[in-house]
């Protein structure tokens, strides 16, 4: 009598840990004192707690994931690909769920099962991203946005929160169900879901793919086009961005949308790869489309959290440039500009957290007229955001822009790559605007301060790395270049 | 006579999906049906996966299915919960009434 196979774990070690925290935090916060006194003396050390296994995972992951290795009988594999983004989901989740403590305190939402769907949802976004096989996409995929929903929602007595997961919910189990409808087809029409299986399955190019397959390929897009709101399936991105609380927003704008992506390129680059010619097409579409949709919708808004989601719209547009020109070289720019878009997406974010009046968070544009006077710190860094997200030199967003429209100009996409600097440049018109208000427009009411601390050390660590990043770019280069070279060169 | 073979079961599946599709956009009245809908898509998915496993001879279709089975309970789970709590609120699942905010 043999032994049932042990799979090898080893690969998977990082997301073994989250989840056994994530287990072991929700066990604890059961059976702790149901009061609010200790329900907020939990909430805070579960919070904490939380946040250290998100740093060691950080750790972990960049010890596993220096060679390729795939466990779990070809579902789940690390790449450096894969560490990449891990790296930068956690380091987003964690940031957030820092800046996430004082807002909960004060909208009295401390509630330990907070830090525990973070967990959960990181633990999704970490399958995604190590996804080799149509069912564990599908399953990481699912945990996250099952989690998802759930955060979005998760200020009980807020009508807005409570639609923003509503309508998240009913347009992400749609997404999902086209995905699925998707891999189901691709199932029947290769009789493989593994990723390297269907490589090989669609690989010999002397007939074209079945038109099922083509079919399973558009369902399977669709799906992940919702997942990081791309344009045709970007509907409930500006409600959901508007009416979830902030620090679910600034989660929502970062860790998603990165594991998305990362998603997309890999079932897009792996089993596909050899049919690009069917695919770049649609991406060379849903990209534009973004971009345009990005620019031009957000320049009508009055909320900054509604303009950050049409702003997210058009970043996920520039980053599918990336992607579309299909080279090393684009995966390369799609990572680079995703590093960059989580600095500035955070430094935004918490600038967000800390408007304030009193007892009321505010998100209109307007009130942060004059912030230059009252907050003269403050409206420095934000400008530095909204200058680098507009992509002015010599700020990190320039540098994201520029890889993904080289890429673009490699692979010969030059009408791409015209669209996209067309659209950067009606972009500018409303981050300028904020720069303007902030600086020209005379005090309204001013904000609260000082700011929280830790709102203010991670908008100045963001502001730094935002503006000094020229000075010494290999710190990501030499890491995407890697990685994008395991994922396409290996 | 007829035989029933895998066209049949994937144009049944087809004919289910767009069924819920359409269920999600076309229905003016109630959230309740929309999850129905949700329902009905991922199940004419189960329907595919059975077919298209049983056509090839191969067993992963079928664990996929025991999955979606799975994930589609927690779905709706986590579906009723946002919605038991958004009728705490607003006092109305209708589909007009989910207007807050535009869009």
């Amino acid at each position: 009598m043999s032994l049932a196979q042990v799979p090898n774990l080893i690969p998977a070690l990082p997301e073994l840990f989250i989840v056994c925290v994530a287990m072991a935090l929700l066990m604890f916060g059961v059976f702790q004192k149901q009061d609010p006194a200790s329900e907020a003396q939990t909430t805070k050390l579960v919070t904490y707690l939380a946040a250290t296994a998100l740093v060691l995972a950080i750790l972990w992951v960049g010890m596993v994931s220096e060679v390729r290795a795939v466990g779990f009988g070809g579902l789940f594999i690390t790449d450096p690909y894969g560490g990449f983004f891990k790296v930068l989901v956690l380091m987003a989740s964690a940031v957030t769920l820092y800046i996430s403590q004082d807002y909960l305190k004060r909208q009295g939402m401390e509630r330990f099962e907070y830090p525990v769907l973070f967990l959960f949802a990181v633990l999704g976004m970490m399958m995604m991203i190590s996804a080799n096989d149509l069912l564990s996409l599908y399953l990481g995929l699912e945990i996250q946005s099952l989690s998802l929903y759930v955060i979005a929602a998760f200020q009980r007595d807020s009508l807005r929160s409570n639609e923003a997961g509503l309508k998240y919910f009913v347009l992400g189990a749609l997404a999902s169900g086209m995905l699925l409808y998707g891999s189901s087809l691709i199932y029947g029409f290769t009789g493989a879901t593994n990723f390297d299986a269907l490589a090989q399955a669609l690989g010999h190019a002397e007939h074209a793919p079945s038109l099922g397959v083509i079919f399973g390929i558009v369902f399977l897009m669709a799906g992940l086009a919702f997942k990081v709101s791309a344009v045709p399936f970007h509907m409930w991105t500006p409600d959901v961005y508007e009416g979830a609380p902030t620090p679910v927003t600034a989660f929502f704008a970062v860790a998603p949308k990165v594991a998305a992506m990362a998603l997309f390129i890999r079932v897009m680059m792996g089993p596909f790869g050899d049919l690009i010619a069917q695919w770049q097409q649609v991406v060379v579409v849903i990209s534009v489309l973004s971009m345009a949709l990005g620019a031009f919708a957000a320049i009508a808004q009055t909320n900054i959290k509604r303009m950050m989601a049409y702003s997210s719209i058009g970043h996920m547009g520039y980053a599918l440039i990336g992607l579309a020109s299909g080279s090393e070289y684009g995966v390369r720019g799609v990572m680079i500009y995703l590093a960059i878009y989580l600095f500035m997406n955070v430094g935004v974010f918490a600038c967000i957290l800390a408007m304030r009046r009193g007892d009321r968070m505010v998100t209109g544009i307007g009130d942060l007229a004059g912030l230059a006077k009252t907050h003269p710190m403050m409206a420095l860094a934000l400008s530095l955001f909204m200058f680098s997200m507009a992509g002015v030199p010599p700020l990190a967003g320039f540098f994201g822009k520029f890889y993904v429209f080289m890429a673009a100009i490699q692979a010969n996409l030059y009408g791409l790559a015209v669209l996209g600097v067309l659209s950067s440049v009606v972009g500018a018109f409303y981050y300028l605007r904020i720069v303007k208000v902030m600086y020209f427009d005379p005090v309204d009411e001013t904000l609260d301060r000082p700011l929280p601390r830790e709102l203010a050390t991670v908008i100045g660590i963001a502001a730094v790395f935002i503006t000094f990043f020229f000075l010494y770019p290999p710190i990501v280069l030499t890491n995407a270049a890697a990685a994008a070279a395991s994922l396409v060169g290996g | 006579m007829w035989e029933i073979g895998l066209s049949h079961y994937l144009t049944v599946a087809a004919i289910l999906f767009a069924l819920g599709i359409f269920g999600i956009f076309l229905n003016r009245k109630n959230v309740i049906v929309i999850l129905m809908s949700i329902e009905l898509m991922l199940l004419a998915v189960n329907i595919n996966l059975v077919a298209f496993s049983s056509a090839l001879n191969d067993l992963i279709g079928q664990i996929f299915t025991m999955f979606v089975l799975t994930v589609a309970a927690a779905e709706a789970a986590v579906g009723l919960a946002i919605l038991v709590v958004y009728f705490r609120n607003r006092g109305s699942i209708a589909v007009e009434d989910i207007n807050v905010m535009k869009g």
